[in-house]
């Protein structure tokens, strides 16, 4: 059988087998979490608590009147000691809600099954996936109550589940696409009626046969819902290259998957979706791959929200070797972090260790114009021109050639063999790009 | 553990193991074989000319970076690469001297007068080959004929001398069969006239991912069709002088040639039709090297208008 698949796109190395064969376990319950008021794209949330207040798990502890945003939720219960700002990913300081846990995980009796999807609306699913504070797991944090309302005059005709998981090191969907299949389709099924579609697939790269294999099993008694294997190619598990291999149809630049019918959820995103409606249950908790060499027991954790990533260490038994780098997310498009004081957030979905050997230092040579970046660019762009006008200061140029429709996947960076700072110099001149046509 | 020592860079984490230097050195593994097959079929001499055309590339690129204040790149290996390449298109009996001169114009005046890697408009190589054809015009087409010969070469190829195939067909109407062509053993440029030693170093680089296949691809095919279309044998123009040496090792310079798919596809079908055209038209009876050259001059151009179209993008038709 021939593959879908997309064109560009480069082979990267795997890195899956650290912990493509550990379940996934229960981290221990941490003795305190830091929960961002700001962990999703859109306006940060207000705190709804007070320090020295106590809470339950899955109360609502912060939300915003704003249109886009996402409530966030007591992921223990416990007393709230702090609200403050706290170093999140990257740097960025957030104002954020410390709670100490009593270790009694007392439920709040807001959290209740929602009883049978037939019985529900495509409205009532809308507002239970809002309520719940529910973002794309896959690391956009992108609302997904918002995604799943199209602007007017546009509607969905197809839904595409992401578990392509693309992204070297992380294997958290994978984990939960072998262990939880029944779970991912029933937030299949959800997200299917919330978005008003009546066909479903869901993307596996082929290097996941298990994951295939339980999905397909798991789908098999319901209509619509089709499994999809993907060639393992990176990045199969961006939005427009997964619109593409599946339905063959192309977002337009600058516009929404929505602009071709289409809405993209990420696996575990469905299993949270599924687990709002059955058990009522906010997103407190994710599944997060800790990994990489320096790691003694590399895991698939599940993790409440707002544990700090030291902790996470710990749970993996610290370290075999010295760690050089921490990465939030996967290598290709993660963030490298300064301290590891920092918290879970709905959108972390691995947290990676590289040793000193395993951090590229070469300085960048000149482009040889050798066209490997073109061949990679997933979006059929000219990386090597975009990043020379952009190194120029030429940003119109760099526009014209198409630096806004560049998805930072990375792809460039990697392969080109002198090692120039491709996606990091695109990067800038779309933030300059950007604020310019703000000015107009 | 002090927390403060952790290394914060951009994205990607991971880089491909294939940096540039390892490009080049493939490249030299890859003229292995017709080094090699030129040594066999030449003799030392022909060893000779390698030696010379190298080390006088590394030295002069060494000497002016050092002259101009500038870091000593020679350990990236592309003058290297420039110095082999001029060699094995040089005639195995040409003054080592002029080996000599031919690579320090090919590097002082082919690459670094532009800036050094990277930014040479022109193939290096052939910047060195063309200013010798023009300033040494009798070394550079004195040619012999192989040390080495096959059996199957009976009666009837003494007639052949000292001349190239191209250069029978042109001159004398003779015909060299395939045989001779695909393994070498006829009057030519050290690399060029093993056509089999040429093919086993380009699958190579095009199994290690180095080159691709479309330039080659159109300038070999062109060459076909336009000499079947001129009632000539296609198989003896693909096989014979430097079309398969040019079209792989060559004309697939990376800094010299487009970048964009469709740049070169027409870069490759412009290299074959420039090439037939001077064959049988030209005052030369082989054209590669100045295809190659002329076709360059248009990489810029090719590449400002050949942009691929961006995934997603609508194109107003025209
Ligand atoms: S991969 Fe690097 S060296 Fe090659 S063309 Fe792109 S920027 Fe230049
Ligand atoms: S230019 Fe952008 S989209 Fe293209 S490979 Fe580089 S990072 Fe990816």
């Amino acid at each position: 059988m021939r593959l879908k698949t997309f064109r560009g796109g480069a082979h990267v190395p795997h890195f899956k087998e650290l912990t493509a064969t550990k379940p996934i376990r229960d981290a221990r319950l941490p003795a305190k979490v830091v929960v961002a008021l700001h962990q999703h794209t859109g306006a940060p949330c207000e705190a709804l608590v007070k320090v020295g207040d106590h809470v339950k798990v899955g109360q609502k502890i912060g939300d915003s009147k704003a249109a886009l945003t996402a409530p966030v939720h007591a992921p223990v219960s416990g007393k709230v000691v702090d609200i403050a700002p706290y170093p999140q990913s990257g740097g960025r300081e957030v104002v954020s809600i410390v709670i100490e846990s009593d270790g009694l995980q007392e439920v709040a009796d807001t959290v209740r099954p929602k009883g049978e999807l037939d019985g529900l609306s495509q409205g009532d699913l809308r507002e239970i996936i809002r309520e719940a504070g529910i973002v794309g797991l896959g690391g956009a944090a992108f609302p997904t109550y918002f995604k799943l309302t199209p602007p007017p005059g546009k509607s969905f005709d197809t839904l595409i589940i992401n578990g392509s998981e693309c992204e070297p090191y992380l294997t958290a969907d994978q984990r939960l696409m072998m262990e939880r299949p029944e779970d991912a389709i029933f937030g299949t099924r959800v997200l299917m009626k919330a978005a008003g579609v009546s066909r479903a697939f869901i993307g596996i790269e082929e290097n996941k046969p298990e994951a295939i294999e339980a999905m397909q099993k798991a789908a098999e008694r319901h209509s619509g819902i089709e499994i999809v294997p993907l060639a393992a190619k990176y990045p199969q598990g961006a939005e427009k290259q997964l619109i593409k291999a599946i339905v063959n149809r192309e977002v337009p630049c600058g516009g929404l998957p929505v602009d071709v019918g289409v809405i993209v959820n990420n696996v575990g995103t469905a299993v949270a979706v599924g687990e709002a409606i059955s058990t009522g249950m906010p997103l407190v908790e994710r599944v997060v791959t800790v990994t990489g060499s320096p790691v003694k027991e590399p895991s698939n954790l599940k993790v409440k929200i707002g544990t700090l990533v030291s902790d996470l260490v710990e749970e993996c038994e610290g370290f075999a070797s010295e760690p050089a780098k921490v990465i939030i997310g996967g290598p290709m498009m993660g963030v490298a972090q300064f301290t590891m004081d920092i918290p879970v957030t709905k959108g972390t979905s691995g947290v990676l260790f590289l040793t000193i050997d395993e951090v590229s230092l070469e300085e960048p040579l000149p482009c040889v114009r050798c066209g490997k970046c073109v061949e990679n660019c997933p979006m059929h762009l000219l990386p090597l021109f975009i990043s020379q006008y952009a190194d120029a200061g030429r940003f119109d140029e760099a526009a014209e050639y198409g630096a806004m429709d560049c998805i930072e996947c990375g792809s460039c960076s990697f392969i080109c063999p002198s090692r120039r700072h491709l996606v990091q110099s695109i990067r800038l001149a779309k933030a300059e790009i950007a604020a310019r046509r703000r000015k107009k | 553990m002090a927390e403060n020592q952790f290394i914060v860079s951009s994205s990607p984490h991971l880089r491909s193991e294939v940096s540039t230097p390892v490009i080049m050195r493939d490249v030299i593994i890859a003229l292995l074989p017709p080094s090699f097959a030129g040594i066999y079929l030449f003799g030392f001499r022909a060893l000779a000319v390698m030696i010379v055309g190298t080390l006088a590339a590394v030295i002069t690129e060494a000497v002016i970076e050092r002259a101009t204040h500038r870091p000593v790149t020679i350990g990236d290996y592309s003058a290297a690469v420039a110095g082999l390449l001029l060699a094995l298109v040089l005639p195995p009996d040409i003054p080592l001297w002029i080996v000599a001169v031919g690579s320090i114009v090919a590097i002082g005046v082919g690459k670094q007068v532009f800036g050094g890697l990277g930014h040479n408009p022109f193939n290096p190589a052939l910047i060195g080959r063309a200013v010798l054809l023009a300033s040494w015009p009798v070394a550079m087409t004195t040619w012999r004929w192989p040390v080495a010969s096959a059996p199957w070469m009976g009666k009837g190829f003494d007639i052949l001398t000292s001349a190239t195939p191209l250069a029978a067909l042109k001159l004398s109407g003779i015909k060299t069969p395939y045989g001779p062509l695909f393994w070498g053993t006829v009057a030519g440029s050290i690399g060029e006239t093993s056509a089999i030693a040429v093919l086993i170093g380009a699958a190579y680089l095009l199994i290690r991912g180095h080159i691709t296949w479309r330039i080659p691809g159109y300038y070999i095919l062109t060459v076909a069709v336009l000499s079947l279309l001129f009632g000539q044998d296609p198989v003896f123009h693909v096989l014979a002088g430097g079309l398969l040496f040019g079209a792989f090792f060559m004309a697939t310079d990376y800094v010299s040639t487009p970048v964009t798919p469709k740049g070169q596809a027409i870069f490759g079908i412009g290299c074959g039709v420039l090439t037939v055209l001077i064959r049988l038209y030209g005052g030369y009876p082989e054209g590669v090297c100045y295809s190659i050259l002329i076709m360059d001059a248009t990489t810029a151009l090719l590449d400002r208008f050949t942009r691929p179209r961006k995934l997603g993008e609508v194109r107003r038709s025209a």
